[in-house]
């Protein structure tokens, strides 16, 4: 291969490169957005319930959902929004249904990160940990079962739910019948306030993949571009049937386990430590300095897009709340063997 | 001919596999081995790709057939028995049972589960499990007493659009039979007369239908006509037909296998006690299994839960009152 060929080919990596790392940065910066006004209005008392957010883990989450496709499943977790984001789920979705207005895709009956499209792709979580991936392996059996190929499934856990039997039944199924799944583990140190060292005792959560037979991928949890390589190639594998990828990825939480919680318990040096570093910070900082964007475009499209949550607030904020007079109390869908009725 | 509870059961799916493209079979042992019971016998060779062996995984299992179904498929999952069900629980109560509700799309799993105690079954091998999944909104209950039923009733709980829980009792897969298969059935939902009567109603669902029957025909002989309603399915639960049997007797038991702590003769009790307590010529009574662990002991069983003579000692206390 001659010089010439080298560089034209090194040129379009480098294009294709700042592409997609602009793409996920955007995705970054609009849930980094989001969730500032979460915070906001938490503190506000104007949400009921809990608010979870997603500050540290936006690299990892925009490389999960930059690296899927339409047609593809995903599962998301609590600190996922700039990749639910990237997979096609609205602002409002995420602001309605985090508000409880009616018109949000759960109307009121469940809330905050318990959102989802399922006709879409997009799998509403349940709060118990791990639960998810089995559920992946289903709708990837189905797809298969269908003749449906070209298609990839990726659910998003923490450390802590490495720890439960659902995730040892379900990477284990996913392994049995070689499925394309991507299972991403952000180890970010602590489930709630409980330390690694007293959730396992291998050396990396990423030894786990030979006990399962499947592959295992690292990845730098606060290195967008580590992220985004790590991904697409454990996507693009599992797309052409090589089976379940592990992917772990280590970072911090640079937030409470909710708004609720102060943290206190996050050690300093971890803090101080590269994994304590503010992915979104890094990723714009890498970009301006191999010079694909200007600081200046940086802060236009953050105020953007604080102005297009800000727009969907006030309107979430002025929808009616649920009307339990009006609401349909039938927890089957064939009405006629429930035992519950209309009236309240 | 004669077919058995048991064949009714690999019958009905035989018929949801070949009727039904969407419908398939997940659990234990159930493809070329044909099932720990041979529910699925021959199923993995007619119908090849659809009857698959799973991991002893019962919340994957489950978990996988909640994606499926939301992807429009039809799954039936075998636990291989109901004990076994627990393992997997989470995934029935809190992800099957909330679809629906959360995301407006059906979610139609059969998870059956082998229930009921047989001799020298033991603990983890004996349990009548339903009261705890009727507990939790969102699911369907079933509790075949019948070959008909068990027929019938399974096939019904595929084509429903939500998640069943198909409680099929092992002691009566072998012995149990009929002539034929029914070509028509009372809608899932509706209970039973399984023998009528003027002088007392005795309430049971699944294998405990038996034994009231058994202890009706030695009552008729003295002259004494119980009436025995059988559920059928204990979610929904049919108050109208017992509260309406009552009306006829004025006296009430209820038996179910299960344990005494709340559970199905609870709730019929409560129901028939709040609606139609004006009914009642004698408190309402229940029976059930002591409350214990199921024992292994084939003498310890049979002390442990309902049979004809317990039943038959309790309706006469009842008659008495």
């Amino acid at each position: 291969m001659d010089r010439a060929t080298d560089a034209v080919e090194a040129a379009a990596d480098s294009a294709r490169l700042r592409e997609r790392f602009l793409e996920a940065l955007e995705w970054m910066l609009l849930a980094r957005v989001v969730d500032e006004k979460m915070g906001a209005l938490y503190r506000a008392g104007k949400v009921t319930g809990g608010v979870y957010l997603g500050t540290g883990q936006e690299a990892l989450s925009a490389a999960i959902g930059t690296s899927l496709r339409k047609g593809d499943v995903f599962a998301p977790l609590i600190r996922d929004g700039a990749g639910r984001f990237a997979f096609g789920e609205s602002v409002l979705d995420a602001i309605r249904t985090c508000l409880g207005s009616s018109l949000g895709p759960m109307r009121g009956r469940d809330g905050n990160v318990h959102r989802g499209r399922p006709k879409e792709g997009l799998l509403p979580m349940l709060s118990h940990l791990g639960a998810m991936i089995s559920v992946v392996n289903g709708v990837l059996m189905a797809r298969r079962g269908r003749g449906v190929t070209d298609v990839v499934g990726a659910v998003s856990i923490g450390d802590g739910a490495t720890s439960t039997g659902a995730f040892h039944e379900g990477l284990n199924q996913a392994a049995v019948e070689n499925l394309p799944l991507v299972l991403v583990v952000a180890n970010n140190r602590y489930a709630y306030s409980t330390p690694n060292e007293r959730q396992f005792v291998c050396e990396s959560l990423l030894d786990k993949a030979a006990g399962y037979g499947v592959w295992g991928r690292a990845c730098d949890g606060v290195d967008l571009e580590s992220c985004l390589e790590v991904l697409a190639g454990a996507v693009a594998a599992a797309r052409n049937g090589e089976g379940p990828q592990l992917v772990v990825a280590d970072l911090l939480r640079l937030c409470g386990h909710g708004e609720h919680d102060d943290a206190a318990y996050v050690s300093a040096a971890l803090k101080a430590s590269p994994a304590g570093r503010d992915c979104v910070k890094v990723a714009e900082e890498t970009a301006v300095s191999n010079g694909w964007v200007e600081a200046g475009e940086l802060d236009a499209m953050k105020a953007a897009k604080r102005g297009q949550v800000e727009e969907a607030v006030a309107r979430t904020l002025g929808e009616p709340a649920p009307d339990p007079y009006k609401e349909s109390w039938y927890a089957l869908a064939s009405k006629h063997l429930s035992e519950t009725h209309d009236e309240v | 001919m004669s077919i058995t509870y048991l064949e009714a059961i690999r019958e009905a799916q035989a018929r949801a596999l070949a009727d039904d493209s969407r419908v398939y079979i997940y659990g234990q042992d159930v493809a070329d081995f044909g099932g720990a019971f041979k529910a699925t016998k021959n199923l993995a060779k007619e119908f090849p790709g659809r009857v698959t062996d799973a991991p002893i995984s019962e919340d994957a299992m489950m978990g996988s057939a909640v994606g499926a179904a939301m992807e429009g498929m039809r799954p039936i999952i075998e636990m291989q028995f109901a004990d076994f069900s627990t393992v997997g629980f989470n995934q029935i109560v809190n992800n099957a049972a909330t679809v629906h509700w959360r995301m407006r799309i059906p979610c139609p799993v059969v998870v059956r589960l082998p229930c009921g105690g047989v001799p020298g079954g033991g603990p983890f091998h004996s349990q009548s499990i339903e009261a705890i999944y009727a507990h939790y909104p969102g699911l369907v209950v079933m509790t075949p007493a019948t070959v008909e039923d068990a027929y019938s009733m399974l096939i019904e709980a595929v084509a429903i659009d939500d998640p069943v829980v198909f409680c099929e009792h092992k002691f009566l897969y072998y012995h149990l039979k009929a002539e034929r298969l029914p070509d028509e059935a009372l809608p899932v939902g509706k209970a039973r007369i399984a023998r009528p009567g003027r002088d007392m109603t005795i309430v049971a669902y699944s294998a405990m239908v038996h034994e009231a029957l058994d202890v009706a025909r030695e009552f008729a002989t003295e002259g004494t006509e119980i009436e025995v309603v059988d559920l059928r399915s204990i979610k929904p639960i049919d108050t109208d037909t017992v509260i309406a049997s009552v009306a006829r007797t004025g006296r009430l038991l209820c038996v179910g296998e299960a344990w005494p702590w709340g559970g199905v003769t609870a709730e019929v009790i409560a129901r028939v006690s709040s609606e139609a307590f004006h009914l009642f010529d004698a408190p309402p009574q229940r029976l059930n299994s002591k409350d214990t662990p199921i024992p292994y002991h084939p003498d310890l069983w049979s002390a442990h839960r309902p049979t004809a003579q317990s039943i038959a000692a309790a309706a006469r206390q009842l008659l008495r009152l």
